[in-house]
């Protein structure tokens, strides 16, 4: 049932080259060419005909699950559909076939887009100012905590080094602040799943460059304490940093800037319904108060009134530079642009609440066969423990997760939040019906009996796919990280 | 709201089984003094034809490549991209997809990644690449950065014939990190090879050039490779993937680190993003490589599959130890670089490289022969080259318009002393007669 590599398929002499003849005169190469930079053979590529090539890839995706294919509750991922609309704006020559480059005047279109996008981010999430440069979400933290020090620096508040993040954060918040020469300390969390205060005053000093949060956070939990957070944060003179990877509870409903954030990036491959392609390309769209607006990347995108154009502002000496080349992923931006525009105000606040609504529903559907470590409503997302016996019978959360590719469904995130032993984490979003939330319950269910009158069968679980469990041990321990002819050579 | 699907009812029915007398009780845990009190001030809701006349007006506001030929390059460039890449990219079951975590239903992603990998070390001429990086910029950063992890030294020495605009970013990737950018100066449109070599030394973590560089010629890749190499340095080329048609793969070339920018690869061209950046090094950097890596294992029957692999590297696993805080990577590029790579074939990079290299140097006969205009450098170079002008390239640009031509860049923007310079670029798209144009345009005639 597998599929041959693309290299053990074709023919030598075979290809789909659709290049047109040279209708200029020719030099020879050598002459325009020194010898010693010239490739001797042609690089190994593999020989195929358009028709082989469009079957490979076509019977390759068949591999894949995808939101279109089947429920997707990854948590902390939303993975909700993506509109067919937003892949027609995207592809529109006026967006797609733009260098650049070109001058402003040739670009107004483009520039007006981006600078629309970044205003109605700002009105979403309360901030002043947004930065479309980021390319996902770990970078816009990363242009976050450079800005923070920017900040600090040019107020001569020069030790600030240390970057508080709770020990249910995403990886990527304290990996950012070493990638910014800074230290991550982190706090627990306290028995209700939230900031603990006393462990939160305990680590501001003067130290204290920012404290990054999601809110609501890993867990699914609203910062209920979120203004005395932000006080405390900024009375010990640091910032406090947004990770708004879970934007999609409070659309209409809160604003970070309103809670006494100070920075937020944001998905627009979570919230803003773009797609996560595989693993990318993502946007994380940055957004600050004004008083970090002279510190963000250069360009930022202005608009004049009087000549009624908008043009790139290259000017910025206290800009912290570039995170990445030109103006980020526009074409991702032109997608969410296009999302916003046909959800409108109103219909942000309905996401929302159906995304906690269908949360909410699924977690009173299983509350009582798996565990739920934390007794309340939840938001758009909520952390579930196994049934109880499975410990006893062998069996943990991953086996859980495969067993549910049987059923269809795309397992849930699983062994995060760190701080929960065995969790999984799951996350609906608004675009799944009731319907299959009860399906996917009953699938649950079932398997959480399956596991105390079956065990070998989620064990061993999945059963249906096109292949079973890899060895992940061999994988890292004898990498094979390409494809090689054989005998030739090693492996790599 | 279209894409929500619960009715009324159901909204009614599932609040009953949750508890809950009303939408608003799930959100008490949100403070009143951080509710927002008035709706949010965004433009009303559009139908679909609404919204699909709206981006097509917006989207034309812009002048595109497709009623317009450009000699533009600089990093972005206006290779053709074959019906098949986007057909195939519009499959669902590839972009409605997340990172493959689950091995048993992402093999579809995992093996088109495996081959995207294969393939970048076939063009590169090294052992290994990972699943891609957010753009060239940022790879050249961050190999900036393993080379110092690598070789526990902080000094990293760079061309000044690298794009600005990837240089910048480095800039802003070492500057917290305690790290000295020392960078090489330009003469005649490449590296000077006599200042670089008094800047390499043993504290030296890196030496890195553009090839072709920016001014789209060509350095001599090996004798830097060779430079760096007798002081213990890595050598990171940064490389162009299109010119690697014709031009000896920098594994050839002593390159332990090769990154670029891959949007010449099938991918659009989109106004500077989403585009990838490709990272291949040798064997023994693997543990210190940033991003996914896919890995060919066997699974319980011993059928051959793909999984993420050596991911104690990253930040899901290590945190603040990991070798980068990268979490996604640019899978729909790469996915669409391996389809083309897998089109053009043995045959057809050569045939695209080839056709830019001879439309490229036909361009520059053809200019340089014009009153006024000179070669800004002699260099040897592939599908981009400099000319000096009497006129302000601005005006230039502005009649090449008029004859639905968009012109060059010009350097000033970044290389002041360079200021009335114009950067032009052919790729295979470009017509004898659309050269012809440009020619005319910039010699101010008018060809009837």
């Amino acid at each position: 049932m597998t599929e041959p590599l693309i290299f053990e398929l074709g023919a030598p002499g075979r290809s789909s080259s659709f290049m047109p003849e040279c209708d200029v005169p020719v030099a020879p190469v050598e002459e325009m060419i020194p010898g010693g930079l010239l490739r001797r053979t042609p690089p190994p590529l593999p020989e195929v005909g358009e028709p082989e090539a469009a079957r490979h890839f076509t019977r390759l995706s068949a591999y894949n699950h995808g939101v279109d294919t089947g429920f997707y509750p990854l948590g902390s991922c939303t993975m909700k559909y993506n509109p067919k609309i937003n892949e027609f704006a995207a592809r529109l020559p006026g967006f797609a076939r733009l260098h650049p480059y070109q001058p402003e005047d040739q670009v107004q279109g483009a520039l007006e887009l981006i600078y629309r996008t970044g205003g109605y981010l700002g009105e979403i999430t309360g901030m002043d100012h947004f930065t479309l440069q980021p390319a996902a979400g770990a970078h816009g933290e990363f242009t976050g905590l450079l800005i923070i020090k920017a900040y600090h620096d040019s107020r001569g508040d020069t030790g600030r080094r240390k970057v508080i993040v709770p020990d249910s954060s995403h990886g990527t918040n304290p990996a950012t602040a070493a990638l910014c020469g800074m230290e991550a300390r982190q706090i627990k969390s306290n028995g209700r799943g939230l900031v603990d205060i006393d462990a939160l005053r305990g680590a501001l000093g003067e130290d204290t460059a920012a404290v990054m949060l999601t809110n609501p956070n890993t867990l699914g939990l609203f910062e209920k304490d979120i203004t005395v957070i932000a006080g405390l944060v900024h009375r010990a003179g640091g910032l406090l940093y947004c990770d708004g990877a879970n934007m999609n509870a409070i659309l209409g409903i809160t604003r970070p800037g309103d809670m006494g954030f100070d920075l937020i990036h944001l998905n627009l491959h979570k919230t803003f319904s773009t797609p996560h392609g595989g693993g990318g390309p993502g946007s994380g769209p940055l957004g600050v108060k004004s008083f970090l607006e002279p510190f963000l990347p250069t360009p930022v995108v202005a608009y004049s009134a009087e000549g009624g154009s908008y043009r790139l502002d290259c000017n910025r000496p206290l800009s912290i530079g570039r995170v990445r080349s030109f103006y980020g992923n526009f074409g991702v931006a032109v997608r969410a642009y296009t999302y916003i525009r046909a959800v409108g105000g109103e219909g942000m606040r309905e996401i929302s609440q159906n995304a906690v609504l269908n949360a909410n529903y699924l977690l009173a559907l299983l509350r009582g066969t798996y565990r739920a470590p934390f007794d309340r409503f939840c938001m758009h997302e909520f952390v579930a423990t196994p049934p109880a016996g499975f410990k006893e019978a062998g069996l943990h959360t991953v086996d859980i997760a495969k067993r549910l590719m049987d059923y269809g469904y795309h397992p849930p995130t699983v062994y995060f939040p760190l701080i929960v032993e065995e969790a999984l984490m799951v996350e609906p979003t608004e675009t799944e019906s009731r319907d299959t939330l009860d399906k996917f319950a009953e699938a649950m269910l079932k398997i959480a009996r399956e596991g105390l009158e079956e065990p070998r069968l989620v064990k061993e679980a999945p059963h249906s796919t096109p292949v079973s469990r890899p060895d992940e041990v061999t994988a890292a321990r004898k990498p094979v990280l390409r494809w090689q002819p054989a005998g030739g050579g090693g492996v790599v | 709201m279209r894409y929500v699907l619960n009715t009324g009812d159901d909204r009614r029915e599932m609040l009953q089984i949750i508890g809950a007398g009303d939408i608003e009780d799930l959100f008490s845990d949100v403070p009143p003094e951080v509710r927002l009190k008035k709706p949010l001030n965004l433009p009303g809701p559009m139908s679909e034809p609404d919204l699909r006349r709206h981006m097509r007006e917006i989207s034309a506001e812009n002048l595109n490549l497709d009623d317009y030929a450009s000699f533009l390059g600089a990093g972005a460039y206006d290779h053709y991209v074959p019906q098949i890449v986007d057909q195939l990219l519009l499959r669902s079951e590839f972009y409605t997809a997340y990172t493959p975590y689950q091995p048993e239903i992402s093999q579809g992603t995992l093996q088109a990644i495996f081959e995207y990998q294969s393939l970048i070390c076939a063009l590169t001429g090294m052992e290994v690449a990972n699943a891609s990086l957010y753009d060239g910029a940022s790879a050249l950063a961050e190999a900036a950065l393993m080379a110092c992890q690598h070789t526990g030294k902080k000094r990293v020495v760079y061309s000044g014939c690298i794009h600005p605009e990837y240089r910048l970013t480095v800039q802003t990737y070492l500057r917290y990190r305690g790290i000295e950018l020392v960078e090489a100066p330009e003469a005649g449109g490449i590296t000077d090879s006599q200042l670089l070599e008094g800047m390499v030394d043993s504290r030296t973590a890196a030496v890195i050039i553009q090839q072709p560089n920016f001014f789209g010629c060509l350095e001599d890749a090996p004798a830097a490779g060779e430079l760096a190499h007798r002081s213990g340095a890595l050598f990171i080329v940064m490389a162009d993937p299109v010119s690697l048609g014709i031009l000896k793969a920098p594994g050839d070339c002593g390159a332990d680190i090769v990154v670029g920018e891959g949007q010449g690869l099938g991918n659009q061209i989109s106004f500077g993003g989403p585009y990838l950046g490709f990272m291949a090094c040798s064997q023994k950097l693997v543990r210190r490589m940033p991003g996914r890596l896919v890995g060919q294992t066997v699974d319980k029957e011993g059928r051959r599959c793909f999984a993420l692999t050596l991911q104690a590297r990253e930040q899901h696993i290590r945190r603040d130890k990991a070798t980068s805080n990268i979490c996604s990577n640019e899978a729909m590029c790469a996915l669409a670089a391996a389809i083309h790579m897998t089109c053009l074939g043995k045959e057809g990079l050569r045939q695209v490289a080839g056709l830019s290299l001879q439309k490229a140097h036909y361009a520059h006969r053809l200019i340089t022969s014009l009153k006024g205009v000179e070669p800004s450098f002699s260099a040897p170079f592939f599908k981009e080259f400099a000319v000096r002008l009497t006129e302000d390239p601005a005006a230039v640009n502005q009649r090449l318009l008029k004859d639905k031509i968009i012109g060059g860049l010009d350097l000033g923007r970044f290389y002041p002393g360079y200021s009335g310079h114009m950067l032009l670029c052919c790729t295979e798209l470009r017509t004898g007669d659309e050269i012809s144009r440009l020619a005319a345009g910039i010699g101010g005639m008018k060809n009837d």
